[in-house]
């Protein structure tokens, strides 16, 4: 079997294992669902406003809900694999649309954020481990300590007040001037002004995070025996650091980024909230205040999905890109 | 190995233990830094009756008083003491994060033990339950499970708990699963122990030091999430938390930064002094990395 081949096995493999993966994040919806007040009926027509009985009639024959719990979990598992989230009343949108909608903007702030926080961790941590135990290692662990122990929604409320009531450099809130009607470069520049803010205080907890993984990545190696022979063979330090360690210190840093971005769309809730950033976060956040329970259901499984399908993409290109990795 | 080192140590009184514990974390300056904020703040929480005797709902003085005037950290838009809202918040943080932490130890530890012990189709459930949960975006798993069961101090215990425990089910896998087959639980087995003691009574013990580093960690995360959740609206509406009162006051962020700014730092403090007292621990009671 050629290489090629074994690695499109493996990829195979991978989407094969997300499919329980899916399949229980489901079972977990269906389960709060049942442990909610009352059955579906009760919480949607609760969020219809009225309802007489033959509507809640109708509901609990719409969702299968005089039948028994077995069958009731096929029928929503059915449903959702169909991506039929169901309905929010609230916006009178079925969820996937309005999911579906807040979608982009999310991913814009996400993609910023782990591009900052992986750029700059990696930055810093090389700086901190190449100076050890010197003032800069010092300053610079201090601060991802810092920030590690920051309070994201915190932050973003700090920064609001500095940044845009004092300084009035950023705006305070919203991803673009709606009512200028930008066009083209001028829009994405707006866009990008109204992003500063959101991706900093999102990006501050994973760069303090990435800066001292980065950090201890580049110590571990530098007590590996290839430093040691690499040494011997005579290079500069300065080739040693940045040919030989650096690149084997990337890996770790790189890994951890894959398996961060559930923690992220989290992060992204409060953020966004804070910043009135229109995406998946905010319309969690405004589900919450409308009890839209079913909204806030369809988020989670769709922002889980989004993981899902992230670590199969790091895996994929992990599993062509080096040539060590297990293909079990 | 493990064993003759535990047998010395039994030897030993418990005095002199704790006072080489003290000497290993003593060397972490940052690390007692931290302990005498913690600390302090849970003197501020044990006191808070005395220092703001009442309700921290109640009425103080007139609305937006600006802080270190007549009130300490000002008051927020209804005229309650800012102050005051923090030093009882103290307790709901703490107490949140020390409950949920002991729940989803307690669970973790248990579920990671016997899978790890056992192995087979056991551990093979476990670790892919694990993998879901880890996958899963776990803040907002906790939104869900809190808006579902209506906030309280309960449900939010609940909610830490239940997005918490995989990680030390995964520690403690690990740790049960290079212990299992040391000498000294062979020795155990064939000394017709039971299967529960043997995990309760000897392997725990040694297994017990990384769990109580990343527990003490996970009190800090414990704290934030705590935090995140009231700040967006998910706090027990009797109950005072330091999340709430950056909550209530970011609509008169413009107006009145206090509001939002001393709770904050509040949180912050506090989260770093349980990271740092988590490192100390680390450093004294790891031996792996003790002497690095």
């Amino acid at each position: 079997m050629s290489l090629l081949t074994q690695r499109f096995r493996y990829v195979g493999r991978r989407l094969l294992q997300a499919i329980p993966t899916v399949l229980a994040i489901v079972v977990i919806n269906f389960l709060l669902l049942q442990l909610a007040e009352g059955d579906a009926a009760d919480v949607l027509a609760g969020e219809a406003g009225s309802a007489t009985p033959e509507y809640m009639a109708q509901l609990r024959q719409k969702f299968g809900l005089d039948q028994p719990v077995a069958v009731q979990l096929v029928v929503y598992v059915k449903n959702i694999l169909l991506l039929d989230l169901g309905h929010s009343f609230r916006h009178d949108m079925p969820v996937l649309t309005l999911i579906l909608q807040r979608l982009g903007p999310t991913l814009i702030l996400m993609v910023t954020t782990i591009l900052l926080a992986v750029g700059v961790g990696i930055l810093l941590g090389l700086l901190a481990a190449t100076g050890l135990n010197t003032w800069r290692d010092n300053i610079i662990s201090v601060f991802a300590l810092v920030s590690y122990a920051t309070p994201l929604f915190w932050v973003g409320l700090m920064f609001i007040v500095v940044f845009s009531i004092r300084l009035g450099w950023f705006p305070v809130s919203g991803m673009e001037n709606i009512a200028a009607f930008h066009i083209g470069w001028v829009r994405v520049a707006d866009i990008a002004r109204h992003l500063v803010l959101p991706a900093l205080t999102l990006s501050l907890f994973y760069l303090a995070l990435y800066t001292r993984l980065m950090r201890a990545s580049m110590l571990e190696q530098s007590g590996m025996d290839y430093v040691t022979t690499a040494r011997a063979k005579g290079l500069t330090e300065r080739r040693i650091t940045f040919r030989h360690i650096f690149r084997n210190a990337l890996l770790p840093v790189v890994t951890m980024a894959g398996v961060q971005v559930g923690s992220l769309i989290g992060g992204s809730v409060v953020v966004e909230s804070v910043f009135g950033w229109p995406g998946l976060g905010l319309l969690a956040f405004e589900s919450l205040f409308a009890r839209d329970l079913n909204l806030l259901m369809g988020i989670f499984f769709l922002s889980a999905c989004l993981v899902v399908v992230v670590n199969l993409v790091v895996d994929i290109v992990y599993a062509f890109l080096d040539p060590r990795i297990e293909m079990r | 190995m493990a064993h003759a080192v535990r047998s010395v140590r039994h030897t030993r009184s418990a005095a002199s233990r704790l006072r080489e514990f003290w000497r290993l974390y003593r060397r972490n300056r940052a690390a007692v830094m931290g302990l005498l904020i913690l600390l302090c703040v849970v003197v501020m929480a044990a006191t808070a009756d005395f220092i703001y005797p009442g309700d921290p709902f109640n009425l103080a003085g007139k609305p937006f008083a600006p802080p270190f005037g007549e009130f300490l950290f000002g008051t927020d838009s209804l005229g309650r003491d800012v102050a005051a809202g923090i030093v009882h918040g103290s307790r709901t943080s703490l107490l949140i994060g020390v409950v949920a932490t002991a729940a989803a130890v307690t669970l973790g530890t248990l579920i990671g033990g016997v899978t790890g012990y056992y192995g087979g189709w056991l551990d093979d459930v476990l670790m892919r339950i694990t993998e879901i949960f880890q996958t899963i975006p776990f803040f907002v798993f906790a939104i869900l499970l809190v808006a579902v069961m209506k906030p309280s101090i309960q449900s939010i215990v609940i909610a830490i708990a239940v997005v918490s425990w995989p990680a030390v089910a995964r520690l403690a896998r690990g740790e049960f699963l290079s212990m299992r087959n040391r000498e000294y639980v062979q020795a155990c087995q064939v000394m017709g122990l039971g299967d529960a003691r043997i995990i309760f009574l000897q392997i725990l013990p040694n297994t017990l030091s990384p769990i109580i580093v990343t527990g003490s960690l996970m009190v800090a995360t414990a704290i934030l999430i705590e935090s995140a959740l009231a700040f967006l609206g998910l706090s027990d509406p009797n109950v005072m938390s330091w999340g709430f009162l950056v909550g209530s006051g970011r609509t008169h962020l413009r107006t009145a930064w206090w509001m939002c700014t001393f709770p904050g730092v509040a949180i912050l403090l506090t989260v770093l002094a349980i990271n740092l007292v988590g490192e100390g621990l680390n450093d004294a009671l790891n031996p792996r990395i003790r002497d690095r």
